[in-house]
């Protein structure tokens, strides 16, 4: 196979019809006779609802209808348990009882013939509610007793770190954190008969139709999910939320298409976040630095009506050497909406942890963060007792540190100056599971000479569009532009969920055989069609280069273009559909990918002032296939990771349970003028165990070994250990008292 | 949003004696009327109006129409040349798309970002008075620690008035009564008891012009803001100043800080600590140190006195080149 696109800078092939603005997201569907659902939330934490009065509001111009708990249908619960298949965003369905359980939970829907008139509605919609205080601050809450919800062991962990020579034992926070992708969760939905078409966002058109068909009690065959774009999710797009739900419901009620949005202040309650964590981290180790023992003890909120666990302790099993390790995951259920999977779940705040607790012990040490991790290199995932599929850890690491420099870090506190500014470095590992699952894919070759590939997959902003279109190029040996992609449609052969960054190790397989399957039917075509130069070969004699079939062992040029095979025998198309599992060797290997982070601070205390000023990323992802959206997908993970170090901060009024920084202004991200240099490096090696282009997933790991890069730089420049993540100036500035 | 009525105005004159509520760039207007905060009857459009010229007249004030937007404020030459403190309070706020929208006298008059008064479930002396104060008790990091009361601790998020503050501005009026001069320092008005009352405007007086004075030759000025990210972010402190020196003592200064207090706030005690004295860092600090001195802290933001007192020193070093850049 020549490899002239797989892994060639090919520019996403989506991207004139994004930055054109035809690029049709979820609302922007156009269809005839719309009407407007507007939302009206809880203002309280924890209660009943004692009465809807929408007297004021039905009278008002161009409303249709309100909608509540008191007048509307019932829906059903999800058939499988929370966090199983068919999962839903949040298993209560809308308007179930007159409980409310969280701030921001739907109380009502308003629909009117325009937008603006159901959003004046919904602020006429007087809501009674008896209030009880909410249950929001994590320390206060009264924890069960009995086991943790997750326990795992290995080796003697507390015998080993109480006889451990140099020990460790501080407690890291992680904040609430809000996706906040651009595009808002949004939906159509359109009622044909008994049939129902939703116009989503979402990361799983499959999921979401499957979740809907038992939440709405609709036959599967009868619900289309279309998503053709996906203005970003970061998990939270994963799972369906109740919007979809209310979309589908007042668009019967009114006998009319709805769409309802999900405003902005919305996001930060009513449709997941990630959840705060505080996890105690316990390490032990030799003189030399070899670690004896770790002990993880995590506690993280849920919402009381699902169970969500931040995996925070999966990570620690397998990252470094290590033969006695204890973890322990602890849920504690507040008044908050359910947590949801945001980039890197689990691992990220895990890993933060972790590595913060590595330079923890570095500095206990007076050893180099970076010959602490060396010291601890796991050649194996002890965690499963299995070979790592492919780990080239090592070389991330000193790629990274060249370039980066790291050699000329003088580890004395403070003492790199630059003018005004103290300049601090700091390093951490990155590490996400690589995955793959199972995945359907259709190829269509046309008598017009255009190909179309298709799969009920989604492109999130990932480049799956690209990755689709490159693959079949390649394969077929024709230029990128005479492809055409179809994904986001249940009408589509069920592809993957874009999610854990498994999709595009998912879809390869699948698409490379399909590719194979259809060059087949091609070659038996060209056998088989009268004037075809081929007519009566033997179709196994056949080869097809550059678009055309020619004779094993001919020039190409001598062969004949598909699509005049095609027009010759007077068909449009040929096509075919393959479906491939998960990983074939599950079971004998661990996959993950790997990298090393490298973060540059410049820190000027005579104004307390603090800029991530430079970075350098190495990833082992096997082979890359797009490398622009690939290195997209790094760099963006890097922002993502100065945003959890520095920024963002879902903060609750323990009051009412609402965050009181629901909105773009006041919840913090970085600005382009918050991110400064950044390097990205792959360092190639196909992981073969996992599929036949060696390539893993890489969605997540940017962002995973940021933030304790990020706090260890911290450190080096003020002598400040910030252990409770967002590190906010008061932090630093001595003698001022932490924020929230 | 509640339903509203839309007119243009076709004069000053008749804009001042409509009765309605003005809109120039929206930024904030109409924000907080999607939020339900403000919910005007009657809405009356006062971009027509001609009031976006910036003019520099003989005696050497500068005189800028209540409509010029703060993009093209920071931008005049004027502007740039002589009051750079001004220039680079406009550029430091918002974004660019904020700025180009933005007026003059709307940004005298923007609404406090408190998490509380934007937010109409919750009680807020300014917005419904009597109602009580949400952040006393609450999460008042971003709250201000001069000029506060117990029925209001919210900030003015205003970068240029700060500035202008330090500039010595004028704010020309037109109301029902009339036509008004008023210095900005004589403009605001601290919360006390009614917080709902934020500047001396009577209702229906329109803000025409503001005028700079004459700017003081030699000086030099500049503008420190401190937040939490590098752009599109309030103030957590910052200061404008503005020092005429002459052989390394201080002739003149000009102290104002933003982000800490009730309203734009000139600090004269602090100035005068430094009038007459040489241009040295202990001044400096003594300065800061006076102009924080009657400070109270809430629970969370007590860190701002000494980021403001930062910023305050930082600004004196660059002005008087005793320091780097900031």
């Amino acid at each position: 196979m020549s490899t002239s696109l797989i892994g060639a800078a090919v520019t996403r092939i989506d991207g004139p019809l994004k930055v054109t603005g035809a690029a049709p997201y979820a609302v922007d569907h156009p269809v005839e006779n719309l009407a407007y659902g507007v939302g009206v939330a809880s203002t309280i934490g924890n209660g009943r609802v004692t009465r809807v009065d929408a007297s004021a509001a039905e009278k008002m111009s161009g409303v249709l209808a309100v909608l509540h708990h008191g007048n509307s249908l019932r829906l059903y619960r999800p058939g499988g348990p929370f966090e199983q298949e068919s999962r839903a965003g949040e298993s209560r369905p809308p308007f179930e009882d007159d409980t409310v359980y969280y701030y921001g939970q739907f109380v009502a829907l308003v629909v009117a013939n325009t937008f603006a008139q159901a959003n004046a509605a919904a602020a006429a919609v007087k809501v009674e509610y008896a209030a009880e205080k909410p249950a929001v601050v994590l320390e206060e809450q009264d924890r069960a007793p009995g086991d943790p919800k997750q326990h795992y062991q290995r080796g003697n962990p507390e015998e080993a770190f109480a006889g451990a020579p140099v020990r460790i034992d501080y407690t890291y926070e992680t904040p609430t954190e809000t996706h906040n992708p651009m595009e808002m969760h949004g939906t159509i939905a359109v009622w044909n008969g008994d049939r129902l078409r939703l116009y989503e966002t979402t990361q799983g058109v499959v999921n979401h139709r499957n979740v809907l068909s038992e939440m709405l009690g609709v036959p599967l065959d009868r619900i289309e999910v279309i998503s053709p774009f996906c203005g970003a999710g970061f998990g939270g797009k994963l799972f369906p939320w109740p919007q979809s739900l209310l979309a589908a419901m007042a668009a019967k009620k009114v006998n009319r298409p709805v769409q309802v949005v999900v405003p902005r202040s919305l996001e930060f309650t009513t449709v997941g976040h990630r959840p705060r964590t505080q996890q105690r981290m316990r390490m032990g180790a030799q003189q030399d630095g070899t670690l004896v023992a770790i002990v993880q003890d995590v506690l993280q909120p849920t919402s009381k009506i699902d169970s969500f666990t931040e995996n925070c302790t999966g990570v620690t099993r397998m990252l470094y050497s290590c033969p006695n390790v204890a973890t322990t995951q602890e849920v504690v259920s507040l008044n908050i909406g359910t947590p949801t999977p945001m980039r890197g779940p689990g691992t990220t705040p895990g890993l933060y942890a972790l590595d913060a607790a590595m330079d923890d012990l570095a500095l206990k040490l007076n050893m180099d963060p970076l010959q602490l991790r060396l010291k601890n290199y796991a050649e194996k995932d002890e965690s499963e007792n299995l070979p790592f599929s492919g780990k080239h850890l090592k070389e991330c690491y000193q790629v990274g540190a060249e370039r980066f420099g790291w050699a000329k870090r003088n580890p004395a506190v403070g003492s790199m100056k630059s003018g005004n500014e103290i300049l601090g470095w700091g390093m951490g590992t990155s590490t996400w599971h690589a995955g793959r699952g199972s995945a359907t894919v259709r190829v269509r070759l046309g008598a017009d000479g255009r190909v179309r590939t298709s799969s009920a997959t989604q492109d999130i902003g990932t480049g799956m569009y690209t990755v689709f279109a490159i693959v079949v190029a390649q394969k077929l040996g024709i230029p990128i532009d005479r492809v055409d992609v179809a994904l986001g449609d249940t009408a589509l052969p069920p592809g993957p969920m874009s999610g854990g960054s498994t999709a595009t190790a998912s879809v390869l397989p699948a698409i490379d055989q399909a590719t194979d399957k259809v060059t087949q039917l091609l070659f038996e075509l060209a056998t088989r069609t009268a004037g075809s130069p081929f007519e009566k070969a033997d179709a196994r004699t056949l080869a097809l280069t550059n678009g055309r079939v020619h004779g094993q062992g001919q020039d190409p040029e001598s062969g004949v273009p598909f699509e005049k095979l095609l027009q010759l025998r007077r068909v449009a198309s040929l096509e075919a559909e393959a479906h491939t599992g998960g990983a074939d060797e599950t079971g004998k290997y661990s996959s993950h990918c790997f990298g090393a982070q490298f973060i540059e601070v410049a820190w000027d205390p005579g104004i307390a002032r603090l800029r991530v000023t430079r970075s350098v990323t190495a990833i082992d992802a096997g082979r890359i296939i797009s490398e622009k959206t690939a290195r997209n997908q790094i760099l963006g993970g890097v922002v993502w990771g100065i945003s959890m170090g520095m920024f963002e901060e879902t903060i609750y009024d323990p009051r009412n349970a609402k965050p009181i920084n629901n909105n773009y202004a006041d919840y913090l991200i970085p600005t382009n003028a918050d991110i400064e240099q950044m390097e990205c490096h792959f360092v190639q090696y196909p992981d073969l165990h996992l599929n036949e282009y060696g390539a893993r997933g890489l969605g997540e790991i940017g962002l995973t070994g940021v933030a304790s890069a990020l706090t260890m730089a911290v450190y080096h420049a003020t002598g400040i250990r910030v252990r409770r993540l967002p590190i906010r100036l008061e932090n630093l500035m001595s003698g001022q008292q932490r924020s929230a | 949003m509640q339903a509203f009525r839309y007119s243009q105005a076709q004069s000053v004159d008749r804009a001042a004696h409509s009765g309605g509520t003005f809109l120039a760039g929206g930024t904030t207007l109409i924000d907080l009327m999607k939020l339900n905060v403000m919910q005007p009857q009657q809405v009356v459009d006062i971009n027509p109006l001609p009031l976006s010229q910036i003019e520099e007249q003989k005696d050497g004030t500068l005189r800028i129409g209540a409509l010029v937007r703060n993009s093209d404020l920071a931008i005049h030459p004027a502007v740039k040349q002589r009051y750079a403190v001004l220039s680079e309070a406009l550029l430091s706020g918002a974004s660019p798309q904020l700025r180009n929208m933005a007026t003059t006298g709307g940004n005298l008059l923007q609404r406090t970002r408190c998490y509380y008064f934007r937010d109409t479930n919750y009680p807020c002396n300014k917005r419904k008075p009597g109602s009580g104060c949400s952040a006393i008790d609450g999460y008042n990091r971003i709250h201000a620690v001069l000029g506060g009361s117990d029925d209001c601790v919210a900030t003015h998020p205003s970068d240029m008035a700060v500035a202008m503050m330090a500039l010595e501005a004028v704010v020309h009026t037109k109301g029902p009564a009339g036509e008004r001069r008023i210095a900005l320092n004589q403009f605001y008005l601290e919360p006390g008891t009614t917080p709902d009352k934020e500047t001396v405007l009577h209702p229906g007086e329109l803000i025409t012009y503001v005028t700079l004075p004459p700017f003081s030759e030699g000086a030099r000025s500049h503008y420190l803001k401190l937040r939490d990210r590098q752009q599109y972010e309030f103030a957590l402190a910052s200061a404008a100043v503005l020092v005429r020196s002459n052989g390394g003592r201080i002739e003149q200064a000009r102290i104002a800080l933003g982000g800490v207090a009730t309203k734009p706030w000139r600090s004269r005690p602090a100035e005068q600590v430094l009038e007459g004295q040489p241009a040295t860092q202990a001044n400096f600090q003594k300065a800061a140190e006076t102009a924080m001195a009657g400070a109270k802290p809430l629970k969370y933001n007590g860190f701002k006195i000494e980021l403001a007192k930062r910023a305050i020193v930082r600004g004196l070093q660059v002005v008087t080149q005793t320091g780097a850049e900031a």
